[in-house]
């Protein structure tokens, strides 16, 4: 055989209908989907930004739980892809009428709906559906479980930014308890090989966390002068439970990426958020627009990601 | 590897490395006649074969005419028609064509040109990079069985196959050449 290129060493095959979570997939999987969204990356700046690869194919948005940034990112890699799109929000949907998501999942499919991306408060409702519609189904976030595409763009972006991921000290800080995007993070980036730090306070970032092969710490400050990205979790107000949450300013205090505190990064560290970012909360506002954030790089990342995990999932044969 | 070295019973020798080159030699003066504005012309490889093959055109006109064509890569897995119809999904990777394309002639660059869907895939690459001049299509072989209206502008060898057949072609190692494989 000729010399292969990086591209064609992908031996890995992609077998999964479905994209659940991150802790089921190899690593050669998750490099899978990185290379595949190298690929969708460069049609982002193409004169006409659309492909025919899903042309035919009807995607259904089910956000059961509130997501604008999201929802709106699934439905461009949608659209980009050429796919129908159909938006179903929790207020729209029978669910508040008693139907079972069951039912809801059975009628989607009698639509002929062939990938479902679903938000979901409850952890498992992804899984749930996957085990009882023929449809492709992409979880888009399931309570505190998984947000397997938020994990993938964030090593993507890492890895586009300092060409790998193995190796690297990673932090993530905040509520690490309570977060979906850390749990996907945590695998993906330990599966290739990061090394990572949770950081927050003892109520939000319990040791149990240990079991994933992480290291926890309670102390930012000694964190950071190592780390390579940090990633900083949002602080999720809607959601906090008093008992969990020492208070706003404690916080800041504490776990706030401050001006003051991020002279200790060393001065290639990124800088993360899977946003919406609370500004002067998690992050002071100039770090967050400043040289080391690619926040937004994330987003646009993101696009890329997902216009992947569609192909991938969707144009698997039936 | 020791399948792909030892060559089955049923493989026929169809060219040699010289012969090869030879060919590509031959590709190499038709497109520098038929393209009196030489610099307008870009090789676009679809991968991985095509992309060698047109390094090696771009190499031989680069020794005749001292002109160093730019080079690119059209990926076609994502403008195919059948996915979701096969049971592997085919490989994306990142295309790049030196832009804007108005003025210029593209020519497409592939090993083997069988059923023609993937250039009708090309086709529809390349025009989601804007409008060229002209689109034309070199193949090293061409082994019949179009499905769609697409001939080749260049062709290195006319090979009659049965459809069931494999074009086997080895490039960039010690053994080179093309080999017709009967599927046994």
């Amino acid at each position: 055989m000729q010399p292969l290129s990086a591209e064609q060493t992908m031996t890995t095959r992609w077998n999964r209908k479905d994209l659940l979570g991150l802790r089921e997939l190899s690593a050669g999987e998750i490099n899978l989907v990185l290379e595949t969204a190298d690929a969708f990356k460069q049609v982002g700046t193409r004169e006409i930004k659309k492909v025919p690869a899903l042309r035919g194919k009807t995607l259904v948005n089910f956000f059961v739980e509130p997501s604008t940034r999201t929802r709106t990112s699934f439905e461009l890699a949608a659209l980009r892809l050429s796919a129908d799109i159909i938006n179903i929000s929790a207020e729209a949907s029978s669910l508040t009428k008693g139907e079972t998501l069951k039912d809801t999942a059975r009628n989607l499919e009698a639509l002929h709906a062939d990938i479902l991306v679903i938000r979901h408060s409850s952890a498992g409702a992804p899984q749930f559906l996957a085990e009882r519609v023929s449809s492709s189904v992409i979880n888009a976030g399931d309570g505190a479980h998984e947000h397997p595409t938020q994990g993938l763009l964030d090593v993507y972006t890492i890895r586009e930014r300092r060409g790998r991921i193995e190796g690297l000290n990673v932090a993530i800080v905040g509520d690490i308890l309570f977060s979906r995007v850390a749990r996907s993070n945590i695998f993906a980036l330990t599966k290739l090989g990061a090394r990572v730090t949770l950081v927050g306070p003892s109520t939000l970032v319990p040791r149990e966390f240990e079991k994933f092969g992480v290291t926890v710490s309670h102390d930012l400050e000694s964190v950071l002068p190592q780390a390579d990205v940090v990633n900083l979790l949002r602080i999720q107000h809607e959601r906090q439970r008093n008992e969990y949450f020492p208070g706003l300013g404690e916080y800041i205090r504490l776990f706030g990426l401050t001006r003051e505190r991020a002279k200790l990064l060393k001065p290639d560290c990124l800088i993360m958020h899977p946003g919406p970012i609370n500004r002067g909360v998690e992050i002071d506002s100039e770090l967050a627009d400043g040289a080391q954030s690619v926040i937004l790089d994330q987003v646009t990342n993101g696009l890329a990601v997902r216009m992947a995990v569609l192909y991938l999932c969707g144009g698997i044969a039936a | 590897m020791t399948d792909s070295r030892t060559h089955p019973e049923s493989s026929i020798l169809l060219m040699d490395a010289a012969a090869l080159g030879r060919a590509l030699r031959r590709i190499a003066h038709e497109v520098i006649e038929r393209n009196p504005e030489l610099r307008q012309v870009v090789l676009a490889g679809i991968p991985s074969r095509g992309n060698e093959i047109a390094r090696r055109i771009a190499g031989i006109i680069s020794g005749i005419e001292k002109i160093d064509l730019p080079l690119g890569v059209i990926d076609v897995a994502m403008h195919r028609d059948d996915v979701g119809r096969r049971a592997e999904l085919p490989v994306v990777q990142p295309s790049s064509l030196p832009l804007p394309l108005e003025d210029r002639t593209v020519i497409i660059v592939d090993d083997v040109l069988f059923t023609g869907r993937t250039v009708r895939a090309a086709l529809d690459a390349i025009t989601s990079f804007g409008r060229p001049a002209k689109i034309q299509l070199a193949v090293l072989i061409d082994r019949g069985h179009r499905e769609l209206p697409i001939r080749a502008d260049y062709v290195g060898k006319n090979v009659p196959t049965a459809p069931d057949e494999r074009v086997r072609l080895r490039l960039g190692e010690a053994e080179e050449g093309v080999w017709l494989v009967r599927q046994s």
